[in-house]
């Protein structure tokens, strides 16, 4: 009995110990992923708390020596950074809204309707999502100039579509194909046109799916930096990443707690965004992409 | 008296307004009336349907996408340049072609683009699938490591270039406090002050902010695998690397090809991050294809030469794709 037991245990043992040795290898590795991921924000977190003497004087620790929200009072009372906030927020807000409604028109169609050129469309869509965007800038500026659309909210949104609508687009018409016929076929029966069982059935029940594409749509749209670069010359239709560029730099000095306040300012919305919608977004991330 | 006065031009006003607003609808009223009744008689089919709900959405992409090109494609073979009205708006043949080929500004900018990409697409694709593989299997926490992994993801460009410009500054940074800490060389470096750091600087920032993407792409592409596959090879006493190589990489294949192209293509155009970090410096030492683009564009204003280098990106942008799938084409 001992003869065959001895081993076995001793077997187990090792086992064990090497389980817990690629148990805690497995442990440390996460732990750097997320260390890697958000140190840098803490960095810039503790940085927007520093005063300018204490930039100034050079890092000495991890943590700041006093903390205070001075930068933040300045960017908002002296270096007026709500207006390009409140342009991001209408900017995003605005293109959310138009894709998710041009998206789920186009998307009930390509998913349900009998149209002519559906496969045609729908690779044009994909396609479309690869165009360099630099490619665009020149001639929408050269229209934008001759039509009054430099320095205005609706010709960002417009750019912008180009982000959001390749990605909803797929997205949405991929949910749309697994909603059963029947229900679509229901409530015709019932006599609703296509427009109502779009907007009755088909919507509420790809509720989730229309949010995720809106969600992508507002965060992609919030984090555009070269069309309001070059769209954008008038300061006060400044967006938020184009203001931080501008901000907190003076001929000597850059003042990296001011830049860093915006900073954090800007990454708020979206860090929760994420933190609430995580699965959401990255299935939606991958809708389009793996077939 | 004059109160009345003042009521009797008012209504005068109001039935002058109504007259031309009656005369507007007596006018108008049929025909408006019939183009929609026939197009509602047009839409009661639903392909016609279909071809109404598709239209906004497709007319839309086509204006941000085919319309650019064909204007690109007809600037490039033109004179427009806006600060030098006198030069006229002729058509000048391949004239920016030839100037931009000729340029070694373009030249260097090509080389840097390459070198970006290729570096900074490799870097991305070895530590994306790690992470994909470290975040597909199940642990307690793991949502909350996901979650983490997808906020550089989230943060705009500005956000991930302004956070690294501060972390490596010389003064107010926290990599060169780490480097002297542990008393490694470099700690005295001006990261923006020489080529090679420069680089290192946007290569990092962009990596950083898009190996979530890639991360995710594969992971995807790891969960259709089927966890009897795995299990089948370990049987068979295959081991780890063994089945990485014989199994993962393989059945990857699809969404490796997904990733490669979303981040070669996006390597390759590359602007914001190389404006916000070096704005292209120092000199021109990290300018890229696309920062000569905007450059043409927004600061020199000459839409022709702009467009020929818009064209080449696409044309370029083209034979990556291309090559992409004919690289990966389900033969195997």
């Amino acid at each position: 009995m001992a003869t065959i037991t001895a081993p076995y245990e001793v077997r187990r043992l090792h086992l064990g110990a090497k389980h817990a040795l690629r148990r805690a290898a497995f442990i440390l590795i996460n732990t750097m992923l997320v260390v890697s991921a958000l140190f840098p924000f803490y960095w810039i977190l503790a940085t927007s708390m520093k005063t300018t003497n204490e930039l100034n004087a050079g890092t000495t620790g991890i943590f700041p020596a006093h903390l205070t929200f001075q930068a933040y009072h300045q960017i908002f009372s002296e270096l007026d950074f709500a207006q390009p906030l409140l342009n991001s927020v209408i900017v995003a807000t605005s293109t959310m809204i138009v894709t998710v409604v041009l998206a789920t028109f186009a998307s009930y169609a390509l998913a349900r309707l009998d149209i002519r050129g559906r496969g045609v469309v729908l690779g044009f869509v994909l396609l479309a999502g690869f165009f360099p965007i630099l490619a665009m800038v020149g001639p929408l500026f050269l229209v934008y100039r001759h039509i009054g659309l430099l320095n205005s909210y609706p010709g960002l949104v417009f750019a912008y579509l180009i982000y959001t609508l390749p990605l909803s687009v797929w997205l949405l018409t991929n949910y749309f194909r697994q909603i059963p016929k029947e229900l679509d076929e229901a409530a015709m029966v019932d006599g609703a046109s296509r427009l109502q069982v779009l907007r009755r059935v088909i919507a509420p029940v790809a509720a989730p799916s229309i949010f995720t594409a809106g969600i992508i749509s507002f965060i992609l749209a919030w984090n555009d930096f070269t069309f309001a670069l070059c769209f954008e010359s008038n300061p006060h239709y400044y967006t938020a990443p184009l203001a931080i560029v501008n901000l907190g730099q003076s001929q000597f000095q850059i003042f990296y707690n001011q830049i860093d306040a915006a900073v954090v300012v800007v990454t708020l919305p979206v860090a929760l965004i994420v933190l609430v919608a995580q699965r959401r977004i990255m299935s939606g991330l991958t809708a389009g992409a793996i077939k | 008296m004059r109160l009345q006065g003042s009521e009797d031009t008012n209504s005068d006003e109001g039935r002058s307004l109504g007259d031309a607003a009656e005369t507007i609808r007596t006018k108008q009223l049929p025909g408006a009336g019939g183009s929609t009744r026939s197009l509602r008689r047009w839409a009661s089919t639903d392909r016609h349907i279909g071809y109404l709900f598709v239209a906004p959405a497709v007319v839309a992409l086509l204006a941000v996408t085919a319309f650019p090109l064909i204007y690109n494609i007809w600037n490039s073979f033109h004179t427009v340049q806006l600060a030098n009205p006198s030069a006229g708006h002729g058509f000048s043949g391949l004239q920016n072609y030839k100037e931009l080929f000729n340029e070694p500004g373009f030249t260097i900018d090509f080389v840097h683009t390459l070198f970006f990409t290729v570096v900074s697409v490799a870097i991305e694709i070895v530590i994306g699938l790690g992470i994909a593989i470290v975040i597909s299997k199940a642990f307690r926490g793991r949502g909350l490591v996901r979650a983490a992994i997808l906020v550089p993801w989230a943060v705009p460009t500005v956000v991930s270039a302004m956070l690294w410009k501060t972390m490596v500054d010389p003064q107010s940074g926290f990599v060169n406090y780490l480097l002297k800490t542990f008393h490694l060389p470099g700690s005295g470096i001006t990261w923006s002050a020489e080529t090679w750091t420069s680089w290192a600087v946007i290569i990092v920032s962009d990596a950083w902010k898009t190996i979530p993407l890639v991360a995710i792409i594969l992971l995807a592409g790891l969960q259709v695998i089927p966890a009897d596959v795995y299990e089948a090879a370990q049987v068979d006493g295959a081991g780890a690397w063994r089945r990485f190589r014989s199994i993962t990489l393989p059945l990857l294949k699809p969404a490796l090809m997904v990733a490669l192209i979303f981040r070669t293509l996006g390597a390759f155009l590359v602007f914001d991050v190389v404006y916000i970090l070096t704005g292209g410096g120092p000199g021109s030492s990290t300018e890229t294809l696309g920062y000569l683009d905007w450059k043409a564009f927004l600061v020199d204003t000459d839409f022709g030469y702009g467009g020929a280098i818009s064209i080449s990106l696409i044309v370029v942008s083209l034979i990556i794709a291309f090559g992409y799938t004919r690289l990966f084409k389900p033969s195997t």
